[in-house]
């Protein structure tokens, strides 16, 4: 499977010219509001006819304004779940997830139906009206909706943006499974480093309508702040581990990176499976000498690879850990005050509770 | 208790009342739907033009719309002669006429019953419904037409209240002949034309209230039942 996207439009004072492609997986647009994701999706999906671009999908033109190809939206058959579920408010749950059988013309449907239902976990749902649903559960609906309808490439515009944090933790799970288990390539737009470093191959930045950054997921997520368009609160590292083993007294996860052992809380991962860490700079500490006495589980002893000053009085500090490069931001003031240079042995505090998995 | 029975030529004037308002409302209904659609969604040369020419019945003296309709499809008219030459369809001085100027001076009121229920139909829904497979056809059809169904029941029941109440138009159009075009209204103008025709004036008045609210109450039941099944999201 591969999706290539070229695209420039204009709306008002706001000009869109960017290019990506995906080989597969999850392709995350990821980029702060109004850096034209949304703009980008709807243009893959047909809803917004761009003034000049290509859309290819394995081969087949699907959009092609120089030789005046323009696919109909219902044409495509690209699956399509937005932020608010948008399911047809005079239809049951069960009719709203059927709706797209009457275009798909796909047999074996029964059986489809059952399996996406069992694995986004809606049967219990299935005769109810959209109004008396939660908010999680309406978006579970509507992603099995998309799902139902059969198509090529499923495309999600911030789908969990409009959800607590709970309801954000209860939907993720099944976003994995999907991306695991249907084999259906997948665009993700979103804003949020946490969502992306959970589910994305690949990254693709977008600032100001233009592609800033894009490539595997953890060298995008783990460059340097100033090539993140989300701002620099959320820049960090991304770590790719293995599952180890949890202590259920005190529901702690062992993740192996490398040869470092990291120590995450509330995770339900089994032993083997693959899990990727975002550990924020922000959230990491640096001592000169190993700490003793404190709550933070994680200490790992590296060497400051590189010291880059921002405007703001904050510094961002690479530190080589072994296996894994960790991101810490500091104050100008700190690094002074530690002689922090490059090549200098540090300790890097993690604490369990802050890392995003 | 003797004023209150209804002579057969009454009855004749309530039934057809009733026949050609209940014409109007259905005749009217598929352009209503088009031009209702074509004013909330549209975007073309001479919507303000067609918009007017629409709300035209509402504002212009009934006795004008009579008359002009007498120009258009008397049987002289050009309108008329083409119906009558191809369809063998008459208006003037039939029951037809009656239906079409009651038809046409309900028009506005049920384009704009259903044009602002179009108008509230959230756009997001038919792309969702698009992304799914439909055809734009598809979408209107699964999609937007049941959610305006209760604009399109209250348009429909507003433009039967008024095509029961219609008078200045029809009479000036197709007359006022008992049997043929003598509906309620203008069998009450009768009553009250002649000595001695309170009572039956009366009569017709007070069935006139009965079918008025029976209409009313009706409608209240579908609209209530409607928005339950349309419930919001």
């Amino acid at each position: 499977m591969s999706l290539t996207v070229e695209t420039r439009h204009q709306l008002g004072n706001f000009s869109l010219d960017a290019a990506f492609t995906s080989d597969g997986g999850v392709t995350a647009l990821f980029g702060r509001s109004g850096s034209g994701k949304t703009s980008l999706i709807n243009i893959i999906a047909g809803l917004l006819k761009p003034e000049s671009g290509r859309v290819l999908l394995d081969g087949d033109v699907i959009a092609d304004s120089d030789r005046r190809i323009f696919t109909p939206v219902h044409r495509r058959r690209f699956g399509y779940v937005f932020q608010e579920a948008r399911l047809f408010p005079h239809l049951s749950v069960r009719r709203n997830l059927a709706y797209g059988r009457w275009f798909a013309g796909k047999s074996g449907w029964g059986s489809d139906f059952t399996r996406i239902v069992d694995m986004l976990g809606i049967g219990h749902l299935l005769e109810r009206n959209p109004s008396a649903l939660s908010g999680g559960e309406r978006q579970r609906v509507a992603i099995g909706r998309a799902l139902l309808a059969a198509p090529r490439l499923l495309l999600m515009d911030e789908p969990l943006a409009a959800l607590d944090e709970a309801r954000k933790a209860e939907i993720l799970p099944y976003l994995e499974r999907l991306r695991d288990d249907a084999g259906i390539p997948i665009v993700y737009v979103s804003h949020s480093v946490g969502e992306v470093a959970r589910l994305a191959r690949r990254v693709v930045v977008l600032e100001n309508g233009r592609v800033t950054a894009s490539g595997a997921a953890a060298e995008v997520l783990s460059a340097p702040a100033a090539t993140l368009a989300t701002g620099r609160r959320e820049a960090g590292v991304l770590l790719e581990g293995e599952v180890e083993g949890t202590d259920p007294t005190h529901e702690l996860t062992t993740v192996r990176v490398g040869r470092e052992r990291l120590r995450i809380a509330g995770v339900s991962a089994t032993a083997g499976s693959r899990l990727r860490l975002h550990i924020a700079a922000r959230d990491v500490m640096l001592a000169t000498t190993r700490p003793v006495e404190i709550s933070a589980l994680n200490v790992l002893e590296g060497r400051i690879l590189t010291l880059t000053s921002d405007e703001d009085g904050s510094v961002d500090v690479r530190v080589n850990c072994g296996d894994a490069t960790i991101a810490a931001r500091i104050t100008r003031f700190s690094r002074d005050a530690l002689q922090l240079v490059p090549g200098r042995t540090v300790y890097a505090i993690i604490k369990s509770v802050a890392i995003d998995h | 208790m003797d004023w209150l029975a209804v002579s057969d030529a009454e009855w004749t004037a309530i039934l057809l009342s009733l026949r050609v308002a209940t014409v109007a409302m259905i005749c009217s209904l598929p352009f209503a739907l088009v031009v209702a659609m074509l004013l909330a969604r549209g975007r073309f040369w001479g919507k303000t033009l067609l918009n007017g020419l629409v709300h035209l019945p509402l504002i212009l003296p009934p006795v004008v719309t009579g008359f002009l309709l007498l120009l258009l499809f008397g049987r002289r008219g050009p309108l008329g002669a083409f119906f009558a030459d191809y369809f063998g369809l008459v208006f003037s001085f039939r029951w037809t006429g009656a239906a079409l100027a009651c038809a046409v001076m309900a028009f506005p009121l049920m384009v704009r019953s259903i044009r602002l229920s179009i108008e509230a139909v959230d756009r997001k829904l038919e792309d969702a419904a698009t992304t799914l497979g439909a055809s734009p056809v598809w979408v209107f059809a699964t999609v937007t037409l049941p959610l305006i169904i209760p604009g399109i029941i209250a348009g429909m029941i507003i433009a039967f209240a008024k095509a029961m109440g219609e008078f200045g138009a029809t009479i000036t159009f197709v007359s006022n002949i008992p049997g043929e075009t003598q509906t309620l209204s203008a069998a009450i103008y009768t009553f009250t034309q002649v000595p001695g025709g309170d009572a039956g004036a009366m009569r017709l008045t007070i069935i006139s209230v009965i079918i008025s609210m029976a209409a009313l109450i009706f409608s209240e039941l579908l609209a209530t039942f409607a928005a339950r099944r349309v419930a919001a999201q």
